[in-house]
């Protein structure tokens, strides 16, 4: 697998709000492969919870993703399929929405490191 | 436990050697674990440092990077659709690469530019400027995403290597040393019971060996008694006749 990541640059994927979406596309993440399969997702407020559970378990299957990009607030929601990917490889990044600020004492990665550190220290004490 | 638990071996000098030459090499596959194990941790504490930092500094971009998509919008009308609708090749991809630390392979995102960009002509009517500040505000924000990504594989990475070598050392210390340390003086108190029995059989021969010349002595004592010249009985070679000289 080494030899094929190496041979073929692998993509970023994104779940996340229209918004989001929208600026990651033009930032050149996306990409729609040969079977018309998006590498990202657009959740709106009808989507159901299933749907970005199903979403997020495709792009982990996929082998040309290294990166998945996911909205906090809908890492919330299926906290549980994220918290079972314990794989390093594809990341799995939480970011900020628009309506959502970015709080660090729900990620999936920080709360690993808890009990070494706490990440809300390590904030105000840069500060 | 303690007395009961350690390797089924002979009790031997052989053995004695091999299992010492064990221990030795126990000791030292510690040693290097355990600094193997700190390595680990110190580039680990470091990836962690950097992953919060670079996640408040990820706040920061991404706001600005929202906020410039609304400044587009404005300038633009909304494009959400025509945006969603033309995407068709990735401009910025993926490599990686390895990085090596204390034999622990850490793998590396680096992003690069595939292709032309696919959303050049947006924005010509009007917005243009809007719309670039906005493309250059995302790229730069997945550039730290990548890097961000980057860092967080290989803190789950060492964080998987990191308990496994502690795993081995604990084992090493705990189990595998002591199991050796036991098997070692097991074999030098054998060694010790088979010395102390050699030395009683010596002792115990060498009492026989006296029992046995006394009584020969008072035999000997007794005949002389008798009047047996025990000292002057016939040469077996003397045959008892003169030499005939010819």
């Amino acid at each position: 697998m080494a030899l094929h990541s190496a041979a073929k640059g692998k993509l970023i994927s994104v779940i996340g709000d229209e918004d989001t979406c929208v600026g990651f596309l033009l930032g050149g993440v996306g990409e729609i492969n040969k079977n018309r399969h998006p590498n990202f997702m657009v959740v709106d407020k009808n989507t159901a919870v299933s749907e970005i559970e199903d979403c997020f378990k495709r792009f982990m299957k996929r082998d040309d993703i290294d990166i998945i990009l996911i909205n906090q607030n809908l890492a919330e929601l299926i906290r549980h399929v994220i918290d079972s990917h314990t794989a390093p490889v594809p990341a799995v990044l939480e970011i900020p929405s628009k309506d959502h600020p970015y709080d660090a004492a729900k990620d999936s990665i920080l709360r690993r490191a808890r009990g070494m550190f706490n990440p809300e220290d390590m904030v105000n004490s840069r500060e | 436990m303690s007395g009961k638990d350690r390797l089924a071996i002979f009790p031997s000098r052989g053995a004695q050697m091999m299992m010492k030459i064990r221990l030795a090499g126990a000791q030292k596959g510690h040693g290097l674990l355990k600094k193997k194990a700190d390595a680990l941790q110190m580039r680990f504490r470091m990836i962690l440092g950097k992953i919060i930092k670079t996640k408040t500094l990820m706040g920061d971009v991404m706001k600005e990077a929202a906020f410039s998509l609304a400044e587009a919008k404005f300038a633009t009308g909304d494009f959400n659709q025509v945006v969603l609708q033309n995407v068709t090749k990735a401009q910025i991809k993926i490599r990686t690469k390895k990085d090596n630390v204390a034999g622990v392979t850490l793998p590396v995102f680096e992003s690069y530019q595939d292709g032309s960009d696919t959303y050049e002509l947006a924005g010509l009517a009007r917005g243009g400027q809007q719309l670039a500040k906005l493309k250059k505000n995302y790229q730069s924000a997945v550039k730290l995403l990548v890097e961000l990504a980057s860092l967080q594989t290989s803190f789950v990475t060492l964080d998987d290597v990191i308990k496994i070598t502690n795993r081995r050392v604990n084992a090493i210390e705990h189990v595998i040393i002591p199991r050796v340390e036991r098997t070692l003086a097991y074999i030098i108190s054998e060694l010790d019971e088979l010395e102390r029995e050699e030395f009683y059989r010596l002792k115990k021969i060498q009492d026989k060996k006296r029992v046995i010349k006394q009584k020969a002595e008072a035999r000997k004592a007794e005949l002389i008694a008798a009047g047996i010249d025990i000292h002057n009985t016939g040469n077996m070679l003397d045959e008892g006749d003169d030499d005939v000289l010819f």
